[in-house]
């Protein structure tokens, strides 16, 4: 496979196949919490994909640093620790440079520390041996993956909130699980498409 | 006594609180993982809620959070090897997930919410509580979803009939949905008895 396809496999396979909401179950927390407003969902998304895309850059080159140094049983505590770093740090920056942007994913910033998809990015990136390109281009596709989940799933669950025939066990909660579990459904059929 | 019927019903992380979703639906393909998956979560939050009551006192309030984080980080990598050593075909099934035990959102909120303000014995208990109350909401997941998708319980054939879309992503959400509006319904029915003796009396 030439460099530039392989490329594009993973932007693919990070997106479709491997979503990493509905078929790895990473970030399920904010896919949960965050998805009754479009609006909101929205925000969210593009606060994941940001922190997604700098930490898979930082996280590549502190793994060239600790297998250099042979500590890589360190991996979780250095990348836990430098995503929350990170975290704060975009926080401030955007809070001084552009107080629009900052208005708008404010609140989402720091909830994402403890989103289990940037970690769990990070980690496989390493796993997978990426080069430094793959690890931007997989991290990209894995952010617009995550808000492509996130943005249909509030949408649907926009028009579930009007709907007053749910029995009322179910609502809330149990009948957004199992909207996610008909959306992942769908998803599926992208299953073995690609395979790198 | 309390503190730990207050994790395994009252306030159970999963089905009433619903937090840790991600391992909830990732690991609990069959009953075993989901059993193993909740231990070791369990092994982590004990652990951490007591080195944290015991620390409260000198961390200051600014740097709280990533200090917890360092703890909990810590004893995931230490839980991490020791899968490895002795449960190596468990620790391959888990996979990515015994490191992500880490953003795992109960054990940050149970620091945080309980073990930062009370003594190590009951922030032990809590830890107890919580982490059986998780255990057994993946247990019963796991039991469910082997059941439905492979027929068996623990690995144990019992009919084969077998739908794997219940092992596949789908079903881990539909199965969780489908527990979660049961547990609902209980709850409503026992407000509605609270109600009726109340009346009666």
């Amino acid at each position: 496979m030439s460099g530039a396809t392989r490329l594009f496999f993973i932007f693919l396979s990070a997106i479709l196949v491997n979503n990493f909401v509905l078929s790895r179950f990473l970030g399920i927390c904010p896919f949960l919490g965050v998805s009754k407003k479009v609006d909101t969902a929205l925000g969210m998304s593009i606060a994941v994909t940001f922190v997604m895309v700098f930490a898979s850059i930082i996280t590549w080159f502190l793994n060239v640093i600790l297998v250099a140094l042979n500590i890589q049983f360190l991996q979780t505590i250095v990348f836990i620790l430098i995503i929350a770093t990170l975290v704060q740090f975009v926080e401030i920056f955007l809070k001084k440079t552009s107080p629009a942007l900052y208005d708008a994913l404010g609140i989402f910033l720091p909830l994402i520390t403890t989103n289990c998809a940037i970690l769990g990015l990070a980690l496989l990136n390493v796993q997978n041996e990426f080069t430094l390109l793959e690890t931007i281009i997989n991290a990209l596709g894995a952010g617009l993956g995550f808000a492509l989940a996130l943005i249909i799933f509030a949408s649907i669950r926009e028009k579930l909130e009007l709907n007053n025939d749910i029995p009322g066990p179910f609502k809330g909660i149990p009948s957004a699980l199992i909207t996610a579990g008909i959306l992942s459904m769908s998803f599926m059929g992208f299953q073995g498409m690609i395979t790198l | 006594m309390k503190i730990i019927t207050n994790g395994l019903f009252k306030n159970n992380p999963t089905f009433v609180q619903v937090l840790g979703m991600c391992p909830t639906l990732a690991t609990t393909t069959s009953a075993v993982n989901g059993l193993g998956m909740g231990l070791a979560t369990t092994a982590v939050l004990v652990m951490s809620n007591m080195v944290i009551s015991v620390i409260k006192k000198f961390v200051p309030d600014k740097i709280r959070i990533p200090s917890y984080i360092v703890i909990i980080a810590s004893f995931v990598t230490v839980i991490d090897m020791i899968m490895h050593g002795f449960t190596y075909e468990l620790w391959k099934t888990l996979g990515l997930f015994i490191p992500l035990i880490v953003v795992n959102c109960i054990i940050l909120g149970r620091a945080e919410s309980f073990a930062s303000k009370n003594n190590v014995f009951k922030s032990f208990l809590d830890g107890i509580g919580m982490g059986l109350g998780f255990t057994g909401a993946l247990v019963i997941l796991g039991i469910v979803r082997e059941f439905l998708g492979n027929g068996s319980i623990f690995g144990l054939q019992i009919t084969n009939l077998k739908l794997y879309a219940m092992i596949l992503p789908p079903g881990a959400f539909i199965a969780l949905g489908m527990l979660a509006a049961f547990f609902n319904y209980l709850g409503t029915m026992n407000l509605k008895k609270k109600k009726q003796q109340k009346e009666e009396k």
